[in-house]
């Protein structure tokens, strides 16, 4: 029996030839994550643990992103812990306001994360990086540091389940409606503590920006990890942002998977997540009249250039709906830049919308955009937990860049072919 | 090894209790145990934190702990005063980070069934079993590894790898 391709990828970094589902297994790293909530906690506990330093300086990653700029004192006080131990570890890959983006944005955009790396990160949507051909998964604040101090992480092999995707989407059909689709039909623990392996014909038509916000969204079905198989679109992305040679890992023809879902592109309509689970999908066309009072584009889930640009396609020359407030946010400083050169933050601003640095903020409810009691808001972001983005009987409907901005327009959730 | 068994009253919640709920992130500008604890379970049941007590139970049904990473959530749980955390499944990031924080949890579907809020609870580590005191029923959950035990009775994955 053959393996997957994450279970190639664990095994090449715990030196084995082979290793089956259930196994436990230590792996190399080769990049180990943190940002400004989690990496404090793991800081702390890398203090009391009797080791001299960091792994590897390379090797490490800290992004700022989460209250940053920051928002109070306290959030301030954690920057200054993590500022100091990066200055103190000399960790190169160490971001904050200036260089900063929305972690799993920028990493990729900086070469960090490539096809056949073993990555973890204390942040549950570091399963991200599965879009490039890498195995990475999120962990908690102490799996950091011991990954900080050692460069090394314990796993259990996953089984995996095989999404098979065929056909071509239509227009305004993006990787946001396929994972919202994928939820919806597996559950928020569908896939939970399995690997969720995208291939098929369908692949092709998915750009690299689809391919990052469907495995960023992985965590949202319970899965360790998601992950794409690695052709000439990743290839291209990884030689533009990357030195490093990528090692590329292809599924075996005898792999054993626990189940096969079908996805036909072609057939996907918008797909929006009802309060307050992201499993809680309908498609536009069931969509009743919900009447919203804010919009927020961004995230590292869909915070990318391809999102911006087809939300400005969709707002450029009209007006935000009075009494919603739109909110939009750039994944990077370099999103940024190439939206302002595109001409999207004009757009944007001449129809009321606010265009904000990268940041985290809203989607967890930290700031720059809480609700108020009673709020809906329609939000390109991961999560509609109770209480996610602010008072506990406040409303997130989760959808694309498309939908979201076609709301933004018209007061309630709507699709783009409304506007 | 013989991790000391749990014993305490049931805080009884449903499925997919997340991480937002357990400990809201408009909070995470702390990383004080003491201080998160405060606010354990503050979306979705206000009053937990003034009624639970030292060694209380939780028990909850398929997919506790979803959603982020922040250990915060387990800590704020196990500085709540909670003893163990019985469901019938976990998410996969907020159980390892229990274990490595040092909070005792155990899957047994069987348990979340039939146990109920208020009901008095025992937890035996070593062999898995779950005792209802209060009803007289017991459920067979999954006896922890011998190294799960080590790292929770050091409190955690740190002192575990310090006393290595």
């Amino acid at each position: 029996m053959g393996m997957t391709m994450t279970q190639k990828i664990l095994a090449a970094h715990a030196n084995l030839d082979k290793v089956v589902a259930g196994q436990l297994i230590e792996a190399d790293l080769d990049l180990v994550l943190g940002n400004d909530i989690t990496s404090p906690v793991a800081i702390h506990e890398i203090e009391k643990m009797n080791v001299d330093g960091v792994f590897h300086k390379d090797k490490i990653a800290l992004v700022m992103d989460h209250f940053v700029p920051n928002k109070d004192i306290k959030s301030a006080e954690h920057c200054k812990c993590v500022r100091e131990f990066a200055a103190k570890n000399e960790v190169t890959n160490y971001f904050d306001v200036g260089q900063m983006g929305i972690e799993h944005a920028l990493l990729p955009e900086k070469g960090l994360c490539i096809a056949g790396d073993c990555i973890i990160g204390a942040d549950s949507h570091t399963c991200t990086y599965g879009a490039l051909g890498a195995f990475s998964t999120g962990v908690g604040s102490t799996d950091m540091a011991a990954g900080m101090a050692t460069g090394k992480a314990w796993f259990k092999v996953p089984s995996a389940i095989k999404v098979e995707l065929i056909g071509k989407p239509s227009e305004y059909i993006s990787g946001k409606d396929v994972i919202l689709h994928l939820i919806g039909e597996i559950g928020v623990d569908g896939a939970l503590y399995r690997s969720l392996e995208f291939c098929g014909e369908g692949v092709k038509s998915l750009s690299m920006d689809d391919r990052l916000c469907i495995c960023n969204m992985a965590i949202e079905a319970g899965a360790k990890n998601g992950i794409f198989p690695v052709d000439d679109i990743t290839l291209d992305y990884i030689k533009e942002h990357s030195d490093r040679e990528p090692k590329v890992y292809e599924v075996d023809a005898d792999a054993e998977y626990d189940e096969t879902i079908l996805i036909d592109l072609s057939t996907l309509k918008s797909t929006v997540a009802y309060p307050h689970l992201p499993e809680n999908t309908k498609t536009i066309d069931e969509v009743e009249d919900i009447a919203i009072d804010q919009v927020v584009i961004g995230s590292c889930t869909n915070g990318r250039f391809e999102d911006l640009e087809t939300a400005a396609k969709i707002i450029k020359g009209k007006k935000v709906a009075k009494n919603v407030r739109c909110i939009i946010i750039p994944g990077t400083q370099n999103i940024y830049l190439q939206a302002m050169e595109a001409g999207f933050i004009r757009d944007f601003i001449e129809a009321g919308a606010i265009v904000s640095t990268p940041t985290c903020g809203p989607c967890l409810g930290g700031y720059m955009g809480i609700l108020a009691s009673g709020e809906k808001c329609v939000s390109t972001t991961n999560r509609n937990f109770v209480g996610r983005m602010g008072a506990v009987d406040s409303e997130i409907y989760l959808a694309s860049p498309a939908v979201a901005a076609a709301s933004a327009l018209t007061g309630k959730i709507s699709g783009p072919a409304e506007v | 090894m013989n991790m000391k068994a749990a014993q305490g009253t049931v805080f009884r919640f449903g499925d997919n209790i997340d991480t937002d709920v357990i400990i809201p992130a408009r909070y995470l500008n702390s990383s004080d145990p003491k201080e998160l604890a405060t606010h354990c379970m503050e979306d979705i049941d206000k009053t937990f934190v003034d009624k639970v007590h030292e060694g209380d139970i939780i028990v909850a049904d398929k997919n506790f702990g979803c959603g982020s990473s922040r250990e915060h959530a387990p800590i704020a749980i196990k500085a709540a005063g909670v003893s163990c955390v019985i469901a019938k499944t976990f998410a996969r990031i907020f159980y390892r980070n229990a274990i490595n924080i040092g909070l005792p949890i155990i899957e047994c579907e069987e348990a979340a069934n039939d146990i109920k809020a208020g009901d008095e609870v025992k937890v035996d580590f070593d062999s898995g079993l779950i005792t209802n005191i209060s009803n007289g029923n017991t459920y067979q959950g999954q006896a922890f590894p011998e190294f799960m035990q080590k790292i929770i009775a050091s409190e955690g994955l740190v002192n575990y790898i310090n006393n290595k």
